[in-house]
């Protein structure tokens, strides 16, 4: 798999870093409580198909990637830098 | 139908037409007193023991594709109790156990092979873990031998004991650890199951999961709505889809780990060799492949296939620690999709939901435990309480933070096992 950082351009998969599952773009208050807590930390959806996960691409700019792929082809549909996906949604 | 030494003789005299299909074919009936979801190893063992052990034979096993075609048979077969936290350590010590008499219990060939399983360190801190390892395992009644330099290469005299990276110190030699053919053991359950009046359903998908007033009451399928109070999942792999027909997420993420085999070769590896340090063991079946894989691949998948970066990663160890490896020819990979839990360790704990029992998170260790998993899961289905041996997977220990049962050490954190 090659993924395409948003500034360097498609590189191999070894230079990132994989976190997982994106939930970090909707990190809750720190006094949302337990259960939002343990959702955010643990809980997954897991998805087979389309997912959108953080990676870092850390053999290159260290920039944050959200990475939108298919678990089940792994196809990669869309490649943004967190910065800007976590302003688009503000 | 038994199978005996005496019956192989009879059948090769009279032209092999005694033989009959191993476990019936039936339909689904429209109800039963429970429901186990997954036909592979551990749902198969669940349905033996709720039948054996606590006389529930009014269930039924759905299996969306056919016995033996998950998990169960993309696994590397091996079997072992090496653990070395509470919870784990008793756990699959009882598994071991089981394993040991499964063979005349379930009257079935399921190759159980206890040659040795052998882990390698490569460092004075290394050896000091393994001594407290095996001291673990010797207070839990199973066995452990520390091995030096000298005693590893008494048993692998092929190992590359003085690699510039990785020179061998010792090793810590598991005798009971070993292997077993993956598809028998799931083909002998089913049998077991069977006979004792379970229905196998195959080709029966499970689409939803049916609750009134916060407990199951059955389910949706491919085949028609089945009913039932009882509910057993037994799907790892797929467990974030099955528990979201339940309402509910889990702590799992599904990841994909490669295994890999030879062409078939005399016999040469005699033990299962486990060389932590490269992420890379190795044993051989008896078909003469040899068979052996590495690491996850480390992110999310659900491809039943791997990466190269991996493929190339797990060759590299291979060469690393036995560069006679290297004249063998890889025949063929594949992945197995594993539920990934934060602290590595599985669940095996009632849910949420009434009468809905959860058995996942298996992380790359599922098939040591399958009869394990079956004989303390068919109690807490029966009994609604867990087994003496199996106490510690709990679903709420990620919530409270109570009971984590991280056996590598590194955090109890998704993409860290």
């Amino acid at each position: 798999m090659r993924l395409k950082c948003p500034l360097c351009g498609e590189r191999d998969r070894r230079e990132f870093y994989y976190v997982g599952d994106a939930v970090a773009l909707a990190r809750p208050d720190p006094d949302a409580g337990i259960s939002a807590w343990d959702d955010y930390v643990h809980n997954r959806d897991n998805p087979a198909g389309i997912t959108r996960d953080l990676w870092q691409h850390e053999a290159g700019c260290a920039a944050w990637v959200v990475v939108t792929r298919n678990t089940v082809s792994h196809e990669v549909l869309d490649t943004a830098l967190a910065s800007d996906v976590k302003r688009a949604m503000s | 139908m038994r199978f005996s030494g005496l019956r192989i003789l009879k059948e090769g005299l009279t032209g092999n037409k005694g033989w009959g299909a191993h476990w019936r074919d039936p339909d689904p009936k429209s109800d039963y007193d429970a429901i186990i979801i997954g036909g592979g190893g551990h749902g198969l063992s669940t349905a033996y023991y709720l039948a054996k052990n606590h006389g529930l034979t009014n269930i039924a096993v759905l299996e969306k594709g056919y016995v033996g075609g998950g998990n169960v048979g993309r696994n590397t077969t091996i079997v072992r109790a090496n653990y070395f936290l509470n919870g784990n350590s008793e756990f699959y010590s009882h598994s071991l156990k089981l394993w040991e008499g499964l063979e005349k219990d379930l009257n079935y060939n399921i190759m159980h092979s206890q040659r040795g399983l052998i882990n390698l360190f490569h460092s004075d801190g290394q050896r000091d873990a393994f001594v407290r390892r095996g001291n673990a395992m010797v207070n839990q009644g199973d066995d452990a031998i520390l091995l030096d330099r000298e005693g590893v290469r008494k048993h692998l005299p092929y190992l590359d004991f003085d690699n510039v990276r990785f020179p061998i110190y010792g090793g810590l030699l598991h005798p009971r650890g070993g292997t077993a053919r993956h598809d028998a053991v799931a083909w002998g359950f089913a049998r077991g199951a069977d006979m004792r009046g379970v229905d196998i359903i195959q080709n029966c998908e499970v689409t939803g999961i049916d609750i009134e007033n916060g407990a199951v009451i059955g389910v949706q399928t491919t085949r028609g709505a089945i009913k039932a109070k009882k509910i057993g999942m037994t799907v790892a792999g797929r467990s974030g889809q099955i528990a979201a027909m339940a309402g509910m997420r889990l702590p799992i993420e599904s990841h994909v780990l490669q295994a890999f085999v030879t062409e078939g070769l005399k016999p040469v590896i005699d033990h299962v060799i486990s060389f932590g340090m490269g992420h890379f063991y190795i044993s051989q079946s008896d078909k003469g492949g040899l068979v052996f894989g590495g690491d996850l691949d480390f992110y999310a998948s659900y491809a039943s296939r791997g990466n190269l970066p991996m493929k190339e990663h797990v060759m590299e160890a291979g060469m690393t620690l036995m560069p006679m490896i290297g004249e063998a020819k890889v025949l063929r990979s594949w992945g197995g999709i594993m539920d990934m839990t934060p602290d590595g360790s599985p669940i095996i704990d009632k849910s949420p939901v009434e009468g809905l029992y959860i058995n996942a998170g298996w992380c790359y260790g599922g098939f040591k435990a399958v009869p394990g998993s079956g004989s303390v899961f068919s109690h807490l289905i029966a009994t609604d309480q867990h087994h003496s041996e199996a106490t510690g997977f709990k679903l709420d220990r990620f919530r409270t933070g109570v009971g984590i049962i991280d056996e590598e050490g590194t955090g109890s954190q998704h993409n860290l096992h």
